[in-house]
């Protein structure tokens, strides 16, 4: 157990802020993550870029950094951005999913055509994955793309295709062999969202907001040499990007925000006689929720030991989705208690505390918690891969694919 | 920066589990669970072989010298294997209160018989965790008396180290006249705890024994007995997923169904985090003083938590049998329960979490 950083990480980290004391104004204000990006943060992220704070492990001849990867300076960026209160470099699918994914698997021309423009925040990507019918069971996926000439042909649907209406481009699953076994028939292929034949349907969620789309497909032809791996391989390229979403839903800096408004919440705002942190048993609940946290940012070091080491931290890895998910939720719940009946308004009603941020946030991680492999898949795959525990027997159909 | 184990800090807790899963298994355990006292001599010897009782006292007293970590992994050991002999008051409040509070001559007198098994020690402070009507032990010019609950490691004792209604602490020999002392049943037949009556005791003050000593042997207490329900707890879910496994309804193993399952997941998933808080507790009393108190309430808090419900839940998936003394499970149903509130239930822990962080007045 040795938490000091060596002297190269501190020398990084006194780096960091320094970069920190002479630009943070010129970081943009507001996040809006799902939206294109505003002129004001896509000149934050090419300055980000220059400095390495942003793409830092991308090779230079893709418009990236450069770097080679050190997990530690990653966590030491991700730290002092946070405690600065400046907002890191974009967050999208594309740059979270899909450059990752060409890195690994696209071809040359793949990744200097789109690697640059899409780190830069010049190009915004959708995630074309979910289907109405194909949800847990994502490989039973049935958008058909057919061999005409030098092209694919696809129709079909997809949902849960978050910013598809402002992406120039789409990264999508699609069955290319029918014949195949289910997991056998699946390509991954990019083509842009202006392409005849696409229609976007806004999907309005619980939060009244339509965070996600309905993106249909018509006749949708796309150049063969558009597919990322080879055809039919679709299936693994697609694990090797959803393990990168994953990784992105569990971030313990995020949680220790949001937990850290919470108790300010309740240090601040009174309610009956006295601060709602003198209400004991809110304030219990407040206590409980820190000490899973403080379990959770732990493990998560835990976690970032072993992969710097070269090593699987195991369960520890495997858990993190669940229990963090479960846990924002929690937090958001308990501020909404603490507000009592101040913790029902909505949207620009007077007298609402925090934006409604609180219930915003209690609707959207219900949507994290089964966005990305439900809680239910979660736990399938702790107690398999994790427990060892024996796989649900598989029914017998009538030659369907299983 | 490694946020892990040292090589030498697994070896030294495998030592410790290989030593108990030969020399103290579930028959051992049920034969101690059976007899007048809840302590085993026998295992007690073979694990100051290992030099278990001197792990956090200094070479220079025949110890080990190693930190609360090492400490909290031998405690994770005993956990697991419901080991009936001291720990958490004996091995780790004893010996750090004299170290912390102690005389030369105080250290040199018992720390050596301490680290070498060749002497135990029980530690009374329960009162300075949570006050109770009609207990509570008075000094009046170098006397003591009075009554005090919940003394841990009681069995066998040669020493107490007594906390006074001021929190200041006290070494009373077990054969001072005016000392009674009266085992406590609890539900957990591992563990002895004990009461302590005092009607004019010699008592021989620990000068540096004052409140900050006893709040920090508390804060490590609490970080043990946090291990022990960790290392409990894995034990725990190891019998019900080995079970799960192997047991058939339906024609199929019960694990194989996913509401089994996902309770196996479920624990896990609760679980698994506390093995890094309790690692990072237990080095932040030893590294990061500032943290160390909110870190062990932490630790205890949480645990208790997640033990209790592991300790239902992997009964749960041994079905009926889960119920039963043939099983055995409830022994570490019991320890967990123990552990839960000793030193401190987890809404008492929380609420001192809330006072060391500002959040209510002290």
């Amino acid at each position: 157990m040795d938490l000091t950083y060596s002297a190269e990480h501190q020398a990084f980290r006194r780096e960091v802020l320094v970069f920190l004391e002479a630009h943070h104004h010129a970081a943009p204000k507001g996040g809006g993550a799902a939206q294109r990006p505003s002129a004001e943060a896509v000149a934050w992220q090419k300055l980000l870029i220059a400095h390495g704070y942003a793409a830092r492990t991308i090779p230079k001849a893709y418009g990236g950094y450069g770097a080679a990867p050190d997990i530690l300076k990653s966590r030491i960026i991700g730290e002092e951005f946070a405690r600065a209160g400046v907002p890191p470099g974009l967050q999208s699918q594309g740059i979270s999913m899909l450059v990752p994914t060409l890195l690994e698997l696209g071809t040359e021309d793949q990744k200097r055509q789109w690697i640059g423009p899409t780190i830069h925040g010049e190009v915004i990507w959708c995630q074309g994955y979910s289907e109405p019918g194909s949800g847990s069971d994502l490989a039973s996926l049935q958008t058909r793309a057919t061999e005409d000439g030098d092209d694919f042909v696809i129709n079909g649907q997809k949902i849960w295709t978050s910013t598809a209406r402002e992406a120039d481009m789409i990264f999508c699953l699609v069955r290319t062999e029918p014949d195949k076994g289910k997991h056998d028939g699946i390509s991954y292929l990019i083509f842009s969202m202006k392409t005849p034949g696409i229609e976007v349907r806004p999907l309005v969620t619980m939060t009244g907001h339509a965070e996600f789309n309905e993106t249909f497909f018509t006749d949708v032809r796309v150049p063969k040499s558009q597919i990322v791996g080879k055809r039919g391989q679709g299936w693994f390229v697609a694990n090797a990007t959803l393990k990168h979403e994953r990784g992105m839903l569990g971030d313990p800096g995020q949680l220790e925000s949001r937990f850290l408004a919470l108790a300010e919440l309740m240090r601040t705002e009174t309610a009956g006689d006295g601060r709602i942190m003198d209400n004991p048993i809110l304030r219990d609940r407040l206590l409980r929720l820190q000490a899973e946290l403080a379990a959770m940012k732990f493990n998560g070091l835990r976690v970032l030991s072993a992969s710097a080491n070269g090593g699987d931290a195991g369960l520890a890895r495997l858990i993190v989705k669940l229990q963090a998910c479960e846990l924002a939720h929690q937090i958001s719940a308990l501020a909404i208690d603490a507000l009592g009946e101040l913790g029902v308004l909505y949207e620009s009603s007077p007298h609402l505390r925090a934006h409604g941020g609180w219930q915003q946030a209690y609707m959207f991680q219900l949507g994290l918690i089964i966005g990305g492999g439900t809680a239910q898949i979660q736990k399938n795959i702790i107690a398999e891969r994790g427990l060892g525990m024996p796989r649900e027997p598989k029914l017998a159909t009538d030659g369907g694919r299983l | 920066m490694d946020f892990g184990l040292s090589s030498e800090q697994r070896m030294l807790q495998d030592a410790v589990t290989r030593y108990l899963s030969e020399q103290s298994p579930l028959g051992h355990v049920r034969d101690i669970a059976a007899a007048a006292t809840p302590y085993s001599p026998d295992v007690a010897t073979g694990l100051a072989d290992l030099g278990v009782p001197g792990v956090i006292i200094p070479a220079e007293f025949g110890g080990m010298g190693l930190g609360l970590l090492e400490a909290a992994l031998v405690a994770e050991a005993l956990g697991f294997s419901v080991a009936p002999v001291h720990f958490a008051g004996a091995h780790v409040m004893a010996p750090l209160a004299i170290l912390l509070g102690g005389s030369d001559s105080q250290q040199r007198a018992w720390l050596p018989k301490l680290a070498s098994g060749a002497a135990r020690a029980a530690v009374a402070v329960s009162q300075a965790v949570e006050g109770r009507d009609g207990v509570g032990v008075v000094a009046r010019d170098g006397w003591l008396d009075g009554t005090a609950l919940f003394v841990l490691d009681a069995a066998d004792a040669d020493l107490f180290v007594v906390a006074d209604t001021t929190g200041a602490l006290h070494l009373v020999a077990a054969d001072a006249p005016g000392l009674t002392q009266i085992p406590l049943t609890t539900i957990d037949k591992t563990r002895s705890v004990g009461e302590l009556r005092m009607t004019g005791v010699k008592a021989d003050p620990l000068a540096g024994g004052g409140g900050r000593t006893t709040r920090r042997i508390i804060d490590a207490g609490r970080i043990m007995l946090a291990a022990d329900i960790l290392g409990a707890g894995t034990a725990m879910i190891e019998q019900a997923v080995a079970y799960a496994g192997t047991r058939v309804q339906f024609g199929r193993p019960i694990g194989s169904f996913q509401a089994v399952k996902h309770m196996c997941a479920e624990m896990a998933a609760a679980l698994e985090p506390c093995r890094s808080l309790v690692w990072y507790a237990a080095h932040a009393f030893d590294h990061a003083p500032d943290e160390s108190t909110l870190m062990a309430c932490h630790a205890k808090s949480h645990l208790s938590e997640v033990g209790r419900f592991v300790a239902r839940t992997s009964t749960e998936v041994h079905g009926g049998m889960g119920f039963t003394d043939l099983a055995g499970l409830h022994y570490w149903f019991k320890r967990i329960g123990l552990d839960r509130q000793l030193l401190g239930g987890p809404e008492l822990v929380r609420n001192e979490a809330a006072r060391v962080q500002g959040w209510i007045a002290v």
